[in-house]
């Protein structure tokens, strides 16, 4: 799936900003204060949503600040809208 | 409670302070380029915070805007308890807010589940109110929104409230006559705790149900104006009781205190009752 450059999220307490750029594969560069104990599994989710989204071949940087897994979810399926110019949530 | 669909670590919080009621909103309090992520971010809280079984509200943005119609998709989806509609003015909007939540219910097998709030905020709304209040069985209350309608009536808002008098008892009539709940308006200046109480006071006194707040510090004083006193608590209980045993005995009119106890007096008592279990002062065990 094609995708330009997109953003979502803000850097307020328990959030994370997700930036999306064009890349090969799933790439997935985390800042977190938790990264050392959640570091891995925050990744994953990020990389499980975009590939249901049907995304399997972008950049991300994430920038976390504590977000929970529905507040990952829900910016990363965000970034990708707006990346894809698709509405691609569906439940 | 309202709180902003576009702030997570605020939602993820809420239901800690102990509101009857939280509303995420998808519609003010959200810019138009953040829309998109606000409905994605309340259907993911939605689904998966555990918000301690608080009723959920979330308001969406009105029908006629490109984002009504996905707001209720993904709220609705999410399996939220009550949708929240602005600047409601007629009842074929209700209809039409009905109509699209019927179809997404459809898809999902659970017709029936998605109850309705509207807010009345202009002089049309009010002077429909109770048409509006009826237009669905699918409505659980309408609720005053006191900026735009005063926006409306080309006036502003007042410490006293004078301005939104005749909508408040609109409302509480309309609500009333349909046996659905009202909730007064927001109330802004969080500096100002007296007047907001005096306005607490006042919208009670009324006859609303409860009113609508912007921050968990409003949460105390609402509960203290509409908690009843001990004094009411414990001659509700008495009338209740007494009730109960001449049920029991099968006999008809009753006395408390030497005072005969018809029918508004122990709907009033029952009243009594569920405000103070609503408050906190009362346990359900204790009202058995």
């Amino acid at each position: 799936m094609e995708i330009k450059n997109a953003v979502a999220g803000t850097l307020e307490s328990g959030d994370i900003m997700i930036q999306i750029a064009p890349g090969d594969g799933l790439q997935v560069d985390l800042q977190s204060s938790v990264a050392a104990q959640f570091g891995r599994q925050i990744k994953a989710l990020i990389t499980e949503t975009l590939t249901g989204l049907g995304i399997d071949n972008a950049y991300v940087k994430a920038t976390d600040k504590g977000a929970l897994d529905c507040t990952i979810r829900a910016r990363v399926t965000a970034a990708a809208v707006r990346a894809t110019g698709k509405d691609v949530w569906k439940d | 409670m309202f709180v902003p669909g576009n702030n997570p670590g605020m939602m993820a919080d809420a239901h800690i302070y102990g509101p009857d009621s939280i509303m995420l909103d998808l519609e003010d309090s959200v810019t138009m380029a953040e829309k998109d992520a606000a409905r994605l971010l309340v259907h993911n809280a939605l689904k998966s915070i555990d918000f301690g079984g608080t009723e959920m509200v979330v308001r969406i943005n009105p029908l006629s805007t490109p984002y009504g119609k996905k707001d209720v998709e993904a709220v609705v989806k999410a399996g939220v308890d009550v949708i929240r509609m602005p600047k409601t003015e007629t009842a074929d909007e209700v209809r039409e807010l009905e109509a699209e939540i019927v179809k997404v219910e459809t898809e999902l097998g659970c017709v029936g589940r998605t109850l309705i709030m509207a807010a009345i905020e202009s002089a049309l709304g009010v002077v429909n109110a109770f048409e509006i209040a009826t237009a669905s069985k699918r409505m659980m209350g309408i609720a005053l929104g006191a900026e735009d309608y005063s926006a409306n009536l080309k006036t502003q808002r007042t410490p006293g409230g004078a301005e939104l008098l005749l909508a408040r008892e609109t409302i509480v009539v309309a609500a009333r006559a349909a046996g659905i709940a009202c909730f007064d308006t927001v109330y802004s200046n969080l500096d100002d705790m007296d007047t907001f109480r005096k306005e607490v006071e006042l919208i009670k006194t009324l006859g609303f149900d409860g009113k609508s707040i912007i921050n968990p510090r409003q949460i105390e004083v609402v509960n203290e104006v509409f908690a009843p006193s001990q004094k009411a608590i414990d001659k509700a209980l008495r009338i209740i009781a007494a009730i109960k045993e001449a049920q029991a005995k099968g006999s008809g009119v009753i006395a408390v205190n030497g005072k005969m106890v018809d029918r508004p007096v122990v709907i009033r008592a029952e009243r009594t009752i569920a405000l103070a279990i609503a408050s906190g002062i009362l346990s359900q065990e204790e009202a058995l």
